[in-house]
């Protein structure tokens, strides 16, 4: 059924439909409606969940990890500050292999305080060991959820699905809400043979000797590898059942550009109205979009700019002391395959500030002017 | 007392991990007695078997066999935690090897 | 596509009428997106919300600066926010007050088309919030049906039966009888 709806409700819709058994979340701006939504839908017995309120994000992310060790199919939300403060956990969640979804409004990290979108808050987690999707728009963060969960328990790793701020969280969009029976039938009733069961009790995660830590990093990272197989078969399953079609990255007018916008989140949409734009005068460009940043998909990026002839990353983040951190990950993917494309890197939209299809002219414009950038960053709207 | 130490698992190639962190078998074998430098000696003419000591000992140190309390060197760890709970002081701590 | 910002106050169900308005466009088969000012709001103080039009997907994510038509939920406003910024050459602006569109068009000047309904009276006819503050974003919807031709009212009252809590027959009557009675709209 098509339905209106802003992206934060999309994500308890999704939640809803994967049939969670544990929440546990920690309301923040601009996450609340997810939380609000999800407590209703509970205490009016239309989804037999347990909703664990808690005292912040740390526990939230601790009784999920609780729940999720038995076998039960957990979610949480959060953003920005109250992720920072999960960290800790993040890391306990992942290393334990527990297929976790977590929805992530991306907002700007304080201070000065805000509560508008950038994706500081999740890119700083680069390394817990979650699988990271960026989306863009309300329905993929609906669909992303369920995705995420099918996913999740097929690698046993925990997802991360981020959305923008406001953009998407408060914004409201048509959605295709999927019918309960199709989203049953594409994710089963979760029954790993990995829990917590009294009947064959196990201590988990205790003391490791250095003698077998490593093997389990080994088996971690291995894991994420091949988590890039299983998100392309599972994209394909979905896209059977669902009609819709998702992958590591999204190409948009890409077969015969010569020129490519590398973008993530909500930014890529507007870029194709500039793309379009351009497209009309002539100009051979299209849009590469990073959907998956966890695992990495360096190897398809570098097929996907093999013989452009210039490439702008766009990112909502930084790296103090080094560069947009999507263009840092991508320069080096490029490295080995003996690329040398010129590659510039572009920061913009900061703590929310709007990017608008003249900005996004401005970085093009600013691209093709130079042959090849002579600083790591070209911020872009900054009040010099 | 009827006690088997249990078998320990030695993870020498890939395949022998467990999925996650977890144990693939109890600890039993790991006797944390040989932690130990101070021994709980129990007095059973003062001692009113109340299970105080039992109820606080950190480790499956204490057990009850023949309807009084036993200690368990082979995991005793010498905390003396027992000691000083014990209502009646009847447990005292004597140094090991001595 | 049709760009439409609403100017009311906090507390006047400015936001719920973006998103009546935008349920009504996704059941007649359309694409749209509704978006408050992304911030905090409070009661009582200037509030703004988009809503954005189109027959196909909607792409463009950023906010509205350049508006097809504006809409003012609060009289009061005029006197201290300039609602018609950015405003399209030709675009039109549809005020709630009981004034005729004559009286106030020379205060947004000939490039723009002024509208009028006196929502509030019939907000207040319909007993809709308060005597001090009456809800008027209903009857502005049923105005809005006939002044910017984006939907039918058909759509705007299922969409008014789904989005209102309470007095669903009270606020639907509000909306038909601001269809019927906005001035200007011809
Ligand atoms: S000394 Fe500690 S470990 Fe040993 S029996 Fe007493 S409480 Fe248990
Ligand atoms: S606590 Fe003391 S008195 Fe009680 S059972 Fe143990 S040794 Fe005996």
């Amino acid at each position: 059924m098509r339905k209106l709806l802003m992206g934060n409700h999309a994500i308890s819709v999704g939640a809803t439909l994967s049939r969670v058994q544990v929440i546990a979340a920690y309301p923040i701006t601009p996450q609340t409606q997810v939380v609000e939504m999800l407590s209703e839908i509970v205490a009016d017995g239309k989804l037999n969940a347990e909703f664990i309120k808690v005292e912040s994000e740390h526990s939230a992310m601790a009784a999920c990890i609780g729940a999720s060790t038995t076998g039960a199919r957990a979610f949480t939300a959060t953003s920005a500050q109250g992720l920072l403060l999960m960290h800790e956990l993040l890391h306990w969640a992942a290393h334990g292999r527990l297929p976790i979804v977590m929805a992530n409004v991306n907002r700007a990290v304080a201070p000065g305080w805000t509560i508008w979108t950038d994706q500081n808050d999740s890119l700083s987690q680069r390394d817990t060991g979650w699988i990271q999707f960026y989306v863009a728009d309300n329905q993929e963060v609906l669909d992303t959820i369920i995705l995420g969960y099918k996913l999740a328990e097929k690698v046993h790793l925990p997802v991360m699905v981020n959305l923008d701020a406001f953009v998407l969280s408060h914004t409201y969009e048509a959605v295709e809400v999927p019918d309960q029976e199709k989203v049953d039938a594409f994710l089963p009733p979760f029954n790993p043979e990995w829990k917590m069961d009294v009947k064959n009790p196990r201590a988990f995660g205790g003391l490791t000797s250095s003698d077998v830590y490593m093997e389990f990093q080994y088996n971690h990272h291995e894991a994420m590898e091949q988590s890039k197989k299983v998100i392309a078969e599972t994209c394909g399953e979905f896209e059977k059942i669902f009609g819709r079609k998702y992958g590591l990255l999204e190409e948009y007018r890409m077969e015969d550009s010569e020129y490519v916008m590398v973008t993530s989140g909500t930014i890529s949409k507007t870029s194709r109205i500039v793309v379009d734009e351009l497209r009309e005068k002539g100009v051979k460009i299209g849009i590469l979009r990073v959907r998956t940043f966890r695992p990495f998909p360096g190897e398809e990026i570098a097929a996907a700019l093999a013989g452009k002839k210039k490439a702008f990353v766009i990112d909502r983040n930084i790296s103090y002391g080094k560069s947009g951190i999507f263009y840092d990950e991508i320069k080096g993917a490029l490295y080995n395959k003996g690329m040398n494309l010129p590659l510039f890197g572009f920061v913009i939209g900061l703590g929310g500030r709007d990017v608008t299809p003249a900005h996004l002219h401005e970085i093009v414009d600013y691209g093709m002017k130079h042959d090849r950038p002579t600083e790591e960053i070209i911020w872009m709207g900054v009040k010099k | 007392m009827n006690f088997k130490p249990g078998k320990k698992v030695v993870l020498e190639k890939l395949a022998d991990y467990p999925l996650m962190p977890a144990s693939l078998a109890d600890m039993t074998h790991n006797f944390t007695g040989s932690w130990r430098n101070m021994r709980p000696v129990i007095d059973y003419d003062k001692c009113i078997n109340c299970g105080t000591c039992w109820k606080f000992c950190p480790e499956p140190a204490i057990y009850i066999e023949d309807n009084k309390v036993n200690v368990n060197y082979y995991f005793c760890k010498g905390c003396g935690i027992c000691v000083s709970e014990c209502p009646k002081k009847c447990i005292t701590f004597e140094e090991e090897g001595k | 596509m049709i760009e439409i910002r609403l100017h009311g106050r906090g507390g006047q169900g400015t936001v719920v009428a973006s998103k009546i308005l935008a349920d009504a466009i996704v059941m007649g088969g359309g694409y749209v997106q509704a978006f408050p000012e992304f911030g905090v709001e409070r009661r009582g103080a200037p509030v703004v919300a988009y809503v954005r039009i189109d027959n196909k997907p909607i792409n463009l994510k950023s906010k509205i600066y350049q508006p097809d038509h504006i809409v003012v939920l609060d009289p009061t406003l005029l006197q201290s926010v300039n609602v018609t910024d950015g405003l399209k050459e030709g675009g039109k602006v549809l005020v709630n007050s009981e004034k005729e569109p004559s009286e106030m068009q020379e205060k947004f000047g000939k490039s723009f088309k002024v509208m009028t309904v006196d929502a509030t009276a019939i907000a207040l006819e319909k007993r809709l919030g308060s005597k001090t503050s009456p809800i008027v974003n209903t009857a502005i919807l049923g105005a809005i049906v006939k002044a910017l031709n984006v939907t039918n009212m058909d759509l705007i009252i299922k969409a008014i039966e789904e989005g209102v809590p309470l007095k669903v027959e009270e606020n639907v009557e509000a909306a038909k009888k601001a269809y019927t009675s906005l001035k200007g709209g011809e």
